[in-house]
């Protein structure tokens, strides 16, 4: 099945036309990395789908929910309407950059209070499922710590169980290891390989190059809002275009 | 006029200043949080008034403000001002002023708030009411609890111009005492109370600060 579509996605800051023409499809199942050079616009196209900003063009779908569209009567696009936006939104989560834990609330709290307060799951129960979400992570130990308290992979690992805690059927990361000394990447790194080994769909910005190679079915390489080349990691390492390969050189140099 | 009735007069008028003190507070801080709501809404008109209220009540002196408080319902409405409004007028005035500075100190407080708090809790599902009451506003709280610290400290010490209304507080009291006996003691008295007041104030704030101090 079709988890997302991407079509001639647009978008633009003002005048500034950031996105231009990107259409992404995914299949259920699937890990799709996109790399591309800072400010190519990798980072906005997660934030359009995951509707953290209105897109000015193209269509949005969803697991095959429409969210939005080009409208040709209105010649805007036009959103679904709240209701069915919050019921789409309960399919995904985004691990961010920079986390953005709740640093008021323990690790614990962090995981169950969308749980309870959104999905509405009781709190005993939402407990001892976060508990066991946060036990699979490593972070047995950190139930009752808050998140200063944390090493950065810490808090990392905390945000994606957060996320998980929900039963998202599509997990977006946001290059969730940039803000990450290198030995607290393979730790983070780690984690997401076992969610792939689970078959969880997962769209993953990245400038991981190796990691990126090793666990993806499909690479999107994006450069001035456009994408320039996609395929398997075998097309794209194997075979690339002549601007991928100088961001290659670059990273692997 | 013998110490032990200096200090009981005294103590008479700081129960009123206690008096103004708790109202003002009472009435202030939730009021503050309305128009710091005003303040930031993007209504333009309602922004607007919003600012040139809160530019109003921190550009002029709050004795003024007092006054015209108290003598506004016989200008403006032709209504006689009986004697109870007196107290009503500086609790009204008073809250009316230093909601303009708590407005302020929120509304600072909630912008300083990082974008990503907000994002999570969006993708989370949170709604706007949860975002604010869950997770914004506690932290609002801990970031703002020494500027309303220095406004509460001053509120203290401000208790004392009623006194422009004729309001009989402590340092009117003490003022009272001091030129019917012809000594400046119980001006000094008064200095010592209002210490004291504020090392109490002072105190339960950073009792606060503190049961705030487990996350950072
Ligand atoms: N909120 C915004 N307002 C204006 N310009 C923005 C905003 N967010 C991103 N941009 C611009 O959009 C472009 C793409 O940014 P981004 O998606 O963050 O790139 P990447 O994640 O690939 O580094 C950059 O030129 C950036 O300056
Ligand atoms: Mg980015």
């Amino acid at each position: 099945m079709e988890y997302l579509k991407v079509e001639h996605l647009n978008k633009k800051f003002g005048d500034l036309e950031v996105i231009k023409d990107i259409s992404i499809s995914v299949e259920q199942g699937e890990v799709v990395s996109i790399i591309g050079p800072s400010g190519s616009g990798k980072s906005t196209v997660l934030r359009c789908i995951t509707m953290l900003e209105k897109i000015n063009g193209g269509s949005l779908y969803i697991l095959g929910e429409k969210v939005c569209a080009d409208d040709k009567d209105a010649g805007k696009v036009v959103y679904s309407d709240k209701e069915k936006l919050k019921k789409i939104k309960k399919n995904f989560g985004l691990v961010f950059q920079q986390f953005h834990l709740f640093p008021h609330f323990t690790v614990l709290r962090n995981v169950t209070e969308a749980m309870i307060h959104v999905a509405g799951i009781p709190k005993e129960q939402a407990e001892k499922e976060a508990k066991e979400v946060l036990s699979k992570l490593g972070l047995a130990e950190k139930y009752d710590a808050y998140p200063y308290q944390l090493s950065g992979g810490q808090q990392q690992r905390v945000s994606i169980a957060r996320a998980l805690a929900l039963k998202p059927k599509i997990l977006f990361f946001d290059e969730p290891t940039s803000a990450l000394d290198p030995e607290l990447t393979v730790e983070v790194l780690k984690v997401i390989k076992d969610l792939a080994k689970q078959k969880m769909t997962m769209i993953i910005v990245t400038h991981e190059m190796e990691f990126a190679r090793q666990l993806s079915d499909r690479i999107i390489f994006m450069e001035k809002g456009v994408i320039r080349q996609q395929g398997t990691p075998e097309e794209l390492f194997e075979n690339p275009d002549e601007r991928v390969k100088e961001f290659i050189g670059k990273l692997t140099m | 006029m013998n110490f032990t009735v200096m200090l009981a007069q005294l103590a008479g008028g700081m129960v009123k200043s206690v008096e103004i003190f708790v109202l003002t507070l009472l009435f202030s801080l939730p009021l503050g949080l309305v128009i710091a709501f005003g303040r930031m809404t993007k209504n333009g008109l309602i922004c607007n008034i919003t600012k040139i209220y809160i530019s109003i009540m921190r550009g002029t002196p709050l004795m003024l403000q007092l006054i015209v408080v108290y003598f506004a319902p016989y200008y403006v409405f032709g209504m006689r001002i009986g004697s109870a409004y007196r107290f009503i007028a500086v609790i009204l005035a008073f809250s009316l002023n230093y909601a303009a500075y708590f407005a302020e100190i929120y509304r600072s407080g909630i912008q300083s708030m990082p974008v990503g708090q907000y994002e999570a809790a969006y993708i989370l599902g949170f709604s706007k009411t949860q975002t604010f009451t869950r997770i914004i506003m506690p932290q609002v709280i801990k970031r703002i609890l020494p500027p309303v610290t220095n406004e509460t400290i001053t509120l203290v010490k401000d208790t004392s111009l009623a006194f422009a209304l004729a309001e009989v507080e402590m340092f009117t009291t003490a003022k009272q005492i001091a030129a019917k006996e012809t000594t400046i003691m119980p001006l000094m008295v008064a200095g010592v109370f209002y210490f004291i007041f504020n090392y109490i104030v002072a105190w339960t704030m950073e009792y606060f600060e503190k049961r705030l101090d487990y996350y950072r």
